[in-house]
């Protein structure tokens, strides 16, 4: 009876131990990939930043440890704080105009209407074409002097307005790659509005419209109590996205005119890949990975009170 | 009575109506202004003179095939700028990437989901936890990194090759928690009945997983494609010369030319976004799910 169970016992674990030695092999690749291109570089830049590392070392010059000077230049960094404070700018008008946007283009195409599936396509079909695509197209129709939007801007202000240099102007260029932006990631946070939608209960409706609830009323007591979670996630994963953001500016201004449209990552890449300085554009990446910690915690501790209540 | 009920039903019906054009009406709107820069990028495209379509671009002409029209532009970007080899660099470095992905990332999410071993709670939480570092925070220092990686062929930098674009971005947190999030989803009885069987789990993964997987493969597929049929920041750092070039590069280089040839840029641009539009005509409905399903995290 008991060397019975010892025997059961032992056939159980070599059982499991090849199920555990199956599951670090199917493992293994993706383990080892993150750890080389995700988790070293990681770690390298938190050690990089208070070294002045360069991209090809000088063999006269070893790298040294410089302790905070990196993060102390950093904030007398007129670029990189004119790149900080575009990218709040960039979040603060186009997070709410891009979800108020994505979320009314959610409620249209949520009808049920002819031809609604065609729009929906069409809304859509910027988030397919390729940022630098729609950077070059976009610098074409903001072509100073004579581009078709100084020719749109004209002929709606019967000739009052224009025509204005738009990425050539301090003011301007950073609202004009702000508008090409929305264009291009209207249509992503639509389907994610979309399914949503899709989602709410018609019950709900059902009861608002017995209680005499009116459409307006509807949307503002029933949809947006239900896309809570929706909008948060649209939110903060726009806010990210504007902290990332790179292509657009690269392509049509590269943070000029003035470091008028300067931004972190651009900023970044210069510094590193541009002038070299892999420590100092180190140090930019640590601050730039915490705004995102930040906003990434952020969502999920809102996700989880929702959680907690419901 | 009846005439009173008449004119209510006449006047909800005329209200009915009313709100069915107007709604009609800005949706129609809504989509010239998210498609005009497209059109404008074709018709400019196929207007085979350069002065045509300067001259046209400030007026509705912008978006009327006039004047001599005609695959020229299209020519020229194939004869000067090397299009076919950077559409197939680009199409090597998407088409690996993408299908190492889907075998790596799902092979681990298998082992997560279904699995028993020791540290699997703890791998998973590591996890989900890599999927909060944005690349970019990490690219400099790749960038050093790679530029002193040796390579079978003897090489000691990855600079200025394919594998510097694929094999970083094969292994991918989000993927794997999306396989991870399908896996523990699918019903244990068929799994449990081919061990039985005496089945070994690789071929359990690949005979019953796999082909009850595929909305889950494609949304990555999709996801993944996606992003990197863009790239730009990556491929801007590691490739000098054109021989391995992505599309976006390419593009960019080209854009950087003066005198700035608006005609074929336009008919550059038009072969990088119709290939991907057309795919994505015909998966629409998948496109449209692995977006929304990108939505459900955290």
């Amino acid at each position: 009876m008991t060397v019975d169970t010892t025997k059961k016992t032992h056939a159980m674990t070599s059982q499991q131990r090849s199920e555990a030695g199956m599951a670090w092999l199917f493992s293994a690749p993706a383990l080892i990939l993150l750890t080389i291109f995700l988790v070293v570089p990681f770690i390298m830049a938190i050690g990089l930043s208070f070294t002045d590392q360069r991209l090809i070392p000088n063999p006269n010059l070893p790298t040294r440890f410089v302790g905070l000077r990196n993060y102390i230049r950093l904030l007398k960094d007129e670029a990189f704080l004119r790149g900080l404070v575009n990218n709040f700018y960039f979040v603060l008008v186009v997070v709410p105009i891009q979800t108020t946007l994505a979320l009314f283009l959610a409620i249209l195409v949520n009808q049920k209407i002819k031809g609604v599936n065609l729009y929906r396509t069409i809304y859509f079909t910027p988030v397919v074409t390729t940022m630098v695509v729609v950077a070059i197209i976009w610098t074409f129709l903001y072509n100073p002097g004579k581009g078709l939007i100084n020719a749109f801007i004209q002929a709606i202000s019967f000739g009052q307005l224009g025509p204005y240099r738009w990425l050539q102007d301090t003011k301007l260029v950073f609202p004009s790659i702000m508008l090409l932006s929305i264009w291009q990631g209207a249509g992503f946070q639509m389907v994610i509005y979309l399914a949503g939608l899709q989602d709410i209960p018609g019950e709900l409706y059902e009861a608002a419209e017995v209680d005499g609830a009116n459409k307006i009323q509807q949307l503002l007591y029933v949809t947006l109590p239900q896309l809570r979670n929706t909008t948060i996630f649209v939110v903060l994963s726009t806010t990210i996205l504007a902290f990332k953001l790179f292509t657009q500016v690269e392509v049509m201004t590269k943070g000029g005119p003035q470091n008028a449209s300067m931004t972190t990552i651009v900023h970044l890449v210069h510094q590193g890949w541009g002038n070299l300085k892999v420590g100092y554009a180190s140090a930019i990446s640590i601050v730039f990975f915490f705004i995102v910690l930040g906003v990434s915690l952020l969502q999920r501790r809102f996700l989880r009170e929702e959680r907690e209540v419901a | 009575m009846t005439t009173a009920t008449k004119v209510h039903s006449t006047a909800y019906r005329v209200r009915k109506t009313t709100r069915h054009v107007a709604t009609h009406a800005l949706m129609i709107l809504l989509a010239f202004f998210f498609l005009f820069p497209l059109i404008f990028m074709l018709v400019s495209s196929l207007k085979n003179d350069e002065m045509q379509v300067t001259a046209d671009m400030s007026s509705l002409y912008a978006f009327i095939p006039r004047g001599d029209i005609g695959f020229q532009n299209y020519i020229d970007v194939f004869q000067n700028l090397e299009f076919g080899r950077l559409m197939l660099n680009s199409v090597i470095i998407v088409g690996s990437t993408v299908l190492l992905g889907l075998m790596v990332n799902s092979l681990i999410a298998y082992a997560l989901a279904r699995l028993s071993f020791k540290g699997r709670t703890i791998l998973l939480s590591v996890i989900i936890a890599l999927i909060i570092i944005p690349f970019e925070s990490v690219a400099v220092p790749l960038l050093l990194l790679v530029n002193n990686l040796p390579w079978i062929n003897g090489a000691t930098s990855w600079l200025d090759t394919y594998h510097v674009q694929i094999i970083p971005f094969i292994a991918d947190a989000f993927s794997i928690f999306l396989f991870y999030q399908f896996f523990i989803g699918l019903p244990k009885d068929l799994e449990e009945a081919a061990l039985v069987d005496g089945a070994s789990r690789l071929r359990i993964f690949w005979n019953i997983i796999l082909p009850l997987s595929r909305p889950v493969f494609a949304t990555v597929a999709i996801l993944q494609f996606l992003t990197h049929w863009g790239d730009f920041l990556w491929p801007l750092m590691v490739t000098r010369g054109p021989d391995v070039r992505p599309l976006t590069i390419g593009m960019q280089a080209f854009f950087g030319q003066d005198p700035r040839l608006w005609g074929d840029l336009m008919a550059f641009a038009s072969m990088i976004t119709l290939p991907v539009l057309f795919v994505f005509l015909l998966f629409q409905k998948w496109f449209v799910q692995s977006v929304a399903s990108s939505g459900i995290k955290g």
